[in-house]
């Protein structure tokens, strides 16, 4: 049976590995790639970086992490942040990236998401969705979670599966480094209303918002910053718990 | 003892140059057919959609010298798309593959999620030399919507359950195939570069 999965995030902010919470007051939690290995070790099922360096040229250094992670780290690595084009996540892919997370550029161009399906295929491509809730339902932010679009969340769900991505990494930015919990009835309507693997990101603050994650909002991964970053919690130990919650878990 | 990796443009080879650079084996990238006949052992990696991997492998005219090769029993270790594309058709795309193992590859049906992606468990089945020192059951990574259906069944040496038990590695003679990505699954992951290169290939 397919097992679900834990994917610490490092959030890259010039070089260096920040957290904030709502998306903003970064402080810096350390190198990119100490951290990614000593993920890998202790038995992190994926590793996601999300580059939010908010200058165009300072890109480069994503790559050069990238590239000195996939060395030393075999489990999947997925990427985020700035992709523009399909040149961007062939040069990501190339220094040893498996996925690329599209957001903004994707709400921009929708274009982006079926052309890079089509070159790269449904596997490589990741929609991220930034989730703030309104009255009726949830609405979608570009730029970082700073602009609002008027579209709706579950909507653009169901048309990023139509355009091909492979999975989706959904954020809640209510819920953001509140350490408070998953907003599980966004991840609930979600799940619902597509067919492909769902990530669960925004707010995890305990093992037990993991469980609630996987049991009520049906996610198939947890994506988690800052409760492993400050070692509050080893992947090892969430693992356990988690598995003695009756949850799949790959253990080795 | 040198690698010979096929580049058809498919996905992350950086990935699978560091597998085999970490176990210690010398490897060269290649898209030219000319120097993929000299190869003494191949992987063939896959990412993407079955009918643009077909594509590009025309276009770089290795269509015949990947024939070549596994009908000359030359060791090759097949990845994901790698493993599907050995095999006559495929549902994505509906087109021929190289048809040199008799089967298909059906979609993986809409009762679970598609594509799986994930770590699943690989039942080890008629003992293979690229499962030496792997226990049976071991958890490996997948990222895929198509598996293929081999025809005979006695070839199968890995079966992995995602809404039905399907063909989740692959032997014939010197070819071995699997659907997961052993690049990506960590230590045991590195044990099947380790067992094709050490065992299968001498």
């Amino acid at each position: 049976m397919l097992t679900k999965r834990i994917i610490p995030c490092l959030d890259v902010d010039k070089g260096k590995v920040v957290k904030g919470k709502s998306f903003v007051d970064l402080v810096e939690a350390g190198d990119p790639v100490d951290m990614a290995k000593k993920y890998y070790e202790s038995g992190a099922d994926e590793i996601v970086f999300l580059d939010i360096t908010a200058s165009v040229e300072k890109r480069e250094t994503i790559l050069d992490i990238v590239q000195k992670v996939s060395k030393h780290v075999f489990i999947p690595l997925t990427v985020g942040g700035g992709i523009q084009s399909v040149q961007d996540i062939k040069k990501l892919l190339n220094c040893g990236a498996d996925k690329v997370s599209i957001n903004t550029a994707g709400i921009l161009n929708k274009n982006l998401i079926s052309e890079s399906t089509d070159y790269f295929g449904s596997q490589a491509i990741v929609g991220a969705i930034d989730a703030k809730k309104t009255q009726e339902s949830w609405e979608i932010y570009s730029h970082g979670g700073r602009k609002s679009t008027g579209i709706d969340a579950i909507d653009w769900a169901k048309e990023l599966e139509l355009l091909g991505a492979g999975e989706l990494l959904v954020t809640s930015i209510d819920q953001d480094g509140k350490t408070s919990g998953y907003d599980l009835d966004l991840l609930m309507e979600i799940t619902n209303n597509v067919n492909i693997p769902i990530i669960a990101s925004g707010g995890a603050g305990s093992p037990d918002h993991m469980v609630e994650a996987f049991l009520i909002g049906n996610a198939d991964a947890v994506l988690a910053a800052s409760i492993f970053h400050f070692e509050e919690y080893t992947i090892k130990n969430t693992k356990e718990y988690l598995k003695s919650k009756g949850i799949n878990i790959r253990d080795e | 003892m040198k690698i010979h990796i096929v580049d058809y443009d498919s996905g992350n080879l950086e990935s699978i140059r560091n597998a085999l650079t970490k176990v210690g084996c010398s490897h060269t990238t290649t898209n030219n057919p000319k120097e993929l006949r000299k190869a003494k052992a191949v992987i063939f990696p896959g990412q993407g959609s079955f009918p643009s991997a077909l594509k590009k492998l025309h276009q770089y005219d290795m269509v015949e010298t990947i024939k070549s090769l596994v009908v000359q029993g030359i060791p090759f270790l097949g990845i994901c798309l790698g493993l599907q594309l050995m095999f006559d058709s495929s549902d994505e795309g509906k087109m021929n593959g190289l048809g040199l193992f008799e089967g298909t590859v059906p979609k993986i049906s809409n009762s679970v999620k598609v594509p799986q992606i994930g770590w699943n468990k690989v039942k080890i089945n008629n003992s293979n030399i690229i499962f030496d020192n792997i226990p049976d059951n071991s958890y490996f990574y997948f990222l895929h919507s198509y598996y293929v259906n081999p025809k005979s069944k006695n070839n199968i040496i890995g079966f992995t359950d995602y809404g039905i038990e399907y063909c989740s590695a692959y032997s014939q003679n010197n070819y071995v195939g699997v659907q997961f990505h052993p690049e990506k699954s960590g230590q045991l992951g590195l044990k099947i570069f380790d067992n094709f290169i050490n065992k299968f290939v001498v």
